[in-house]
Order: C-alpha cells, then sequence, then structure tokens
C-alpha cells in the first residue's frame, strides 16, 4: 500500500544568480516503511522532508507531477487541508530540542496543543500527553509536564519532541536528523524509542540523516542524494553493492575499527552526478 | 530521589531571591547616587549664581557674602555634596525662587497632570501599536506592510507642535469633536476634589461623570499625539522581533503540529517577543513621563515639561535640579520594572 507519492518533486528557491533548485526531480514512494534519505549538507534532503509537509520557506517554491499522501493530492492544497493533515496525519521530528521547543511554553502546554486534535478536554490533553511522556520512557512526566525546555537536557528534550510529534499517533512521521545534536549514548537511546513506536503503531518514516552508517542499519531503504538529486536508491542490506561512485565514495570515508584506513579517502565529486 | 531535590531546591531558592533583591537595590542605590552627583554637577557649573538669584540683582557687597556663606558655597565642593545628599535624602530639594514653595510641592502638583498624560497616551501607542507592528511583519514587504511603514514615519518624523496645531485646529476648532487645551473646563474645575491629582481617576471616583467626560475630551487629543509618537517606536520595534521569532525553529514545530495560523502568530512568537518589547515600551512610557515639552505647551497641559521649562527660562536652577532629579528616579524605577516583568515573562532568566 503506498502511502506517500512522489514524482519529480522540485524545490526553487530564487536567488541573485536566477533561481536554484536544491531539489530536483526526486521521485520515491513510501509504504509503511522506513525509508533513509542520506546526503551531504546542502544535497537538499531536509529541503525534501520539508516540502512533503509544505513547509517549503518562502520565497522558495516547490513543485511536483505527483505529490500524494494516502491518494491526496498535496499540490495546491489549501492551508485549511494542511492543518487538517500536519500534525493529524504526519508530522516531523526536528534536529535540535533547543529551537524547535517555544522557549517560554511548558513542555505539558506544547504536548497539549499536538493533542488538541485527538482529545476536546484540557483533562484528556493532559492524561495523553503524560502517557505519551511515558510512552517515549520519561520516567517523571509529571515533572518534564511542568519543565521548560531549557530545563530538559538535550536526549530528554528530543524524546519529549518526539512525544509531541507522535501524541496524534500519525501515519507518515519525517525524522529530520532527529539525533544529530544528540550524545552518541543518547543517540542510541532515542533511536530505539522511535523505532519502536513507528513498528508498533505502523508507521511509515522517512528518515533524514547524514550518517550512512546510522540509517542502513535503521531503515529499509535508502535514498542516497547528492546536489539536489538522488544518485542511487538500495535496499539497506544491499548498502555494499552500491554502483554509484559518490555512494562508494561516502562508504569509502567511514572509519573502520579494525585494519589501516590512513591515509583517509578524500570523498570525490564529479561535476557530471549534479546534471 | 526527587524529594531530596525538591528540598534543596527549595531552600537554595530563598537566599536566592533574598540576594536577588538586595542585589537589585543595591545597584537602584548606586544609580541613584550617581544621578545625585550628575544634579549635584550640573548646579555647580551653570553660570547661575544662586546667590543672586536669592538677594536679586541691586544688593550690597555685604549682603551677598552673607548669603553665599548662609547657602555653604565658601565650603570644599564633597562638603557641599553631603550636604546636598541629607537634604535630598529627607525630602528637601530646596525652594523655587520663581514660586516660592518647597519644589517638592510644586512636583507633586505638576507631576500627576504627566503622569495621566502619559499613561494614556502610552496606552494608546501599545494597544495600537503592537498589533500594527504584528500586522506589519505578517505581511511582511507588502501593501500592509508598507501602510504601517508610512504611518510609523510620519509619526517619527513630523514634529509634534506641528502635529498638536493640526490637530486642534482640526478637531477642535472646525469638528468641535474635542475640548481645547487645558485639562478641564473652569465650569468642572471644582466639581472635583483633587485626591491623587489624576484627574480622571478622581473624576470616577467620585462619580462625576460629567466631569469624567469633560477631562477626557481634553486629554484624548494631546494623548493621541503621544500615544502616535509611540506608536511609531513601538510598531517598527515590534516589526523587527517578530520577523525575529517567526524565523525560529519553534514556529515551524508549531506549523507541523496543525497550529492555526493566528495562533503561532499570537501566541507562540508574540509571547516570545513580549520579552524584548516590555523594554521597549518601559522606555517609551518614561520618555513620555519626561514631560513632553512642546506637547504640555501647545495644549497648555499643566505638567512637569511645561514646569521645567518655565523654571529653565527664569534660571530657577533649584526647580530643574528637583525636576531632573524626579525624571531620573523614574527612569531608574522603569527600568527596575521592566527587570522584573522579564523574570516574569522569559522562564530562562528567573533562574539566574
Amino acid at each position: 500500500m503506498t502511502l506517500l507519492d512522489v514524482q519529480n518533486l522540485t524545490v526553487t528557491f530564487p536567488s541573485r544568480q536566477g533561481p536554484q533548485q536544491v531539489v530536483r526531480n526526486v521521485s520515491f514512494m513510501l509504504g509503511r516503511e522506513r525509508l533513509g534519505i542520506v546526503g551531504e549538507s546542502g544535497s537538499g534532503k531536509s529541503q525534501t522532508g520539508r516540502a512533503i509537509l509544505g513547509l517549503t520557506p518562502a520565497p522558495g517554491r516547490a513543485t511536483a507531477d505527483t505529490l500524494a499522501f494516502d491518494g491526496i493530492d498535496l499540490r495546491g492544497a489549501s492551508a485549511k487541508q494542511w492543518r487538517a493533515l500536519r500534525g493529524a496525519r504526519m508530522s516531523m521530528v526536528m534536529q535540535d530540542p533547543k529551537f524547535s521547543l517555544n522557549p517560554v511554553m511548558t513542555i505539558g502546554r506544547q504536548l497539549a496543543e499536538a493533542a488538541r486534535r485527538v482529545a476536546s478536554s484540557r483533562a484528556e490533553q493532559r492524561e495523553r500527553a503524560v502517557a505519551m511522556l511515558e510512552a517515549v520512557q520519561i520516567r517523571d512526566p509529571a515533572r518534564v509536564m511542568a519543565a521548560y525546555p531549557h530545563e530538559l537536557s538535550g536526549g530528554m528534550g528530543q524524546r519529549a519532541m518526539i512525544a509531541m510529534m507522535l501524541i496524534t499517533e500519525p501515519d507518515l512521521l519525517i525524522a529530520d536528523e532527529p539525533t544529530s545534536a544528540l550524545d552518541v549514548t543518547v543517540q542510541i537511546e532515542v533511536l530505539r524509542i522511535l523505532d519502536d513506536l513507528v513498528t508498533t503503531r505502523g508507521m511509515g518514516l522517512i528518515f533524514i540523516s547524514h550518517d550512512l552508517r546510522l540509517v542502513s542499519s535503521f531503515c529499509d531503504r535508502v535514498l542516497v542524494m547528492y546536489a539536489g538529486r538522488v544518485v542511487e536508491e538500495l535496499r539497506a542490506t544491499e548498502l555494499q553493492q552500491a554502483q554509484h561512485p559518490y555512494t562508494r565514495g561516502l562508504m569509502g570515508c567511514l572509519p573502520r575499527i579494525d585494519g589501516n584506513t590512513r591515509p583517509l579517502a578524500t570523498l570525490q565529486r564529479d561535476e557530471a552526478w549534479a546534471l | 530521589m526527587a524529594s531530596i531535590a525538591n528540598e534543596e531546591g527549595r531552600r537554595g531558592a530563598l537566599p536566592a531571591l533574598a540576594w536577588k533583591i538586595v542585589k537589585i537595590l543595591a545597584s537602584v542605590a548606586l544609580t541613584f547616587l550617581g544621578l545625585l552627583l550628575v544634579t549635584f554637577m550640573i548646579g555647580r557649573v551653570v553660570p547661575v549664581d544662586p546667590v543672586l538669584a536669592v538677594v536679586g540683582d541691586r544688593a550690597s557687597q555685604s549682603v551677598y557674602n552673607r548669603v553665599f556663606i548662609e547657602l555653604g558655597l565658601d565650603k570644599p565642593l564633597y562638603e557641599q555634596f553631603w550636604i546636598y545628599l541629607q537634604k535630598i535624602l529627607s525630602g528637601d530639594l530646596g525652594v523655587s525662587f520663581l514660586t516660592k514653595k518647597p519644589i517638592i510641592e510644586d512636583i507633586a502638583r505638576v507631576f500627576p497632570a504627566t503622569l495621566e498624560l502619559a499613561t494614556v497616551g502610552i496606552l494608546i501607542g501599545t494597544i495600537l501599536g503592537i498589533p500594527l507592528g504584528v500586522l506589519a511583519a505578517v505581511r511582511q514587504g507588502r501593501f500592509t506592510d508598507q501602510v504601517v511603514r508610512v504611518v510609523g514615519l510620519i509619526g517619527y518624523s513630523a514634529p509634534i507642535f506641528w502635529l498638536g496645531l493640526l490637530a486642534l485646529l482640526v478637531f477642535y476648532a472646525r469638528l468641535h469633536w474635542v475640548a481645547g487645551p487645558g485639562r478641564i473646563d473652569i465650569s468642572y474645575e471644582y466639581s472635583i476634589t483633587s485626591r491623587t491629582g489624576l484627574m480622571l481617576w478622581d473624576a470616577a471616583m467620585q462619580g462625576q461623570w460629567d466631569a469624567f467626560r469633560n477631562a477626557f475630551s481634553h486629554i484624548i487629543l494631546p494623548a493621541s499625539l503621544l500615544g502616535y509618537y509611540s506608536l511609531a517606536y513601538i510598531s517598527r520595534m515590534t516589526r523587527s522581533f517578530m520577523l525575529a521569532e517567526l524565523a525560529q525553529e519553534y514556529v515551524i514545530t508549531a506549523r507541523v503540529k496543525g497550529v492555526a495560523e493566528w495562533r503561532i502568530i499570537w501566541v507562540h512568537a508574540l509571547r516570545n517577543a513580549a520579552v524584548p518589547l516590555v523594554t521597549v515600551v518601559a522606555l517609551s512610557y518614561a520618555g513620555l513621563l519626561e514631560g513632553s515639552v512642546l506637547t504640555e505647551t501647545v495644549f497648555a497641559w499643566p505638567g512637569l515639561g511645561q514646569y521645567l521649562t518655565n523654571s529653565l527660562q527664569n534660571s530657577d536652577m533649584n526647580a530643574v535640579l528637583g525636576g531632573t532629579l524626579v525624571i531620573g528616579a523614574i527612569f531608574v524605577g522603569l527600568n527596575l520594572l521592566s527587570d522584573l516583568l522579564y523574570t516574569l515573562l522569559d522562564p530562562r532568566v528567573r533562574r539566574r
């Protein structure tokens, strides 16, 4: 079953040198599975995620031949249609809880606000928020509910963020570098929680990251992006058989625990890949 | 575990709060001392002879010398400053040569007029200025934004006395919508007993609604002008604070959550922009409280601005310095207030 169908998605930003395409003709289908998007900074992976949610920042524009979520055409969707979908059926976990949580609102209020889509009374919203915080393994939800974002550690903040985005049990979750701002030890914990929730609730997940190894161990399929294009699509298990020189280059750069990696490989780029 | 942490938190919190208050009071005292030093120095530096102000032009040299010593002008400067300090702290700002009354009484008479005018003015400026600034930020670069910018620019750059005269001509002389200069019509002047000196307040408290209406119709024009002037600044600052907030990540989070756009703007972003806005509004208010000389002159408003101008023109240095001190104290007070509001509005400041 196709949850998301993207054909020829292009995101364009005006610039002094004329329109710049930061995402170019990206096409993929997503079922209730885990799709990874990897690529270096500026490869367009985040803009792809945002365009799917209709959040391309002005003055940028996203166009596509097909952009359908569960059979709903998202191209030219009205503000009202977007609001009905966002939060309720599709949502996004962002990179750094330091910036992505409102600093002057308690976690409880921010969670309750997300829960408004599924619970009408305040008591019920609160109840859901507490239950969701427990689901992301926060042991003292009452304290966290009353806390402001700056009073939480990065890992706690990101778990609160995940709780906030999953409280409505959406069908599609986009995770935009959800662990990049966290310590390595916390990363694994947060990923495990995310993986658990996504698997048990049967969501479609788009996992955006620059970490090839992480993505390949976490996802079913991987899209490799370079300069706004998808240069290769692979099953995560077949990563070793990657054909594209850029993907091979990325893999060549990964450090190994055994064997000598010196001199460190340099990532080769070719103008032709971007065309 | 949790209870131990809580108790420690509570034990730590009380001295922290007390320490904070001590720190604030100390900084206020220090600022005030600096202010007194400045007013004292101004009093010694200006080319106005305080003795002549007392004895007049034609006094003999012996009378002049006696008063010179009576005023303590023969003592060293630090001693004079000490005497000055003691006087000020006991509430003695000296006597006005012009009105022959203690300065403190004069100020108590004229300041409420300014306070009333400035308060109504800042209310108008804030209530209109913040929404206009928000609107301009949301419609950045579009027609509404341009209109708000032009309105602000006029408020900022048009001379206020000219706007005042024009407003009097149109709304008072031609259209008869409002009452003219002064605080109240003479026929109502004695129907209210002055308690606070704030006419609107006194009239409302005493149930004198006719007098209230009359006073309101007097104050609305000058207050609107001052409001317009502060609106220009407040709306511009609101616009730039809002633009900064709307570009933050948490706004995207709110959009992802499906929060309605009006709620993102007025609840999420404005609540964050309110923190620096407090300072802007407080300083605008302080600016109006200084007594807007021009507005008070055009509208024959018997306030602090008019009093100070009169005193200056008559070299009444005691009155000028007393007024300066009051204005300085207002600035210190409003700064303190905005600091406290900061703590209230921003949870990140609270724990420091």
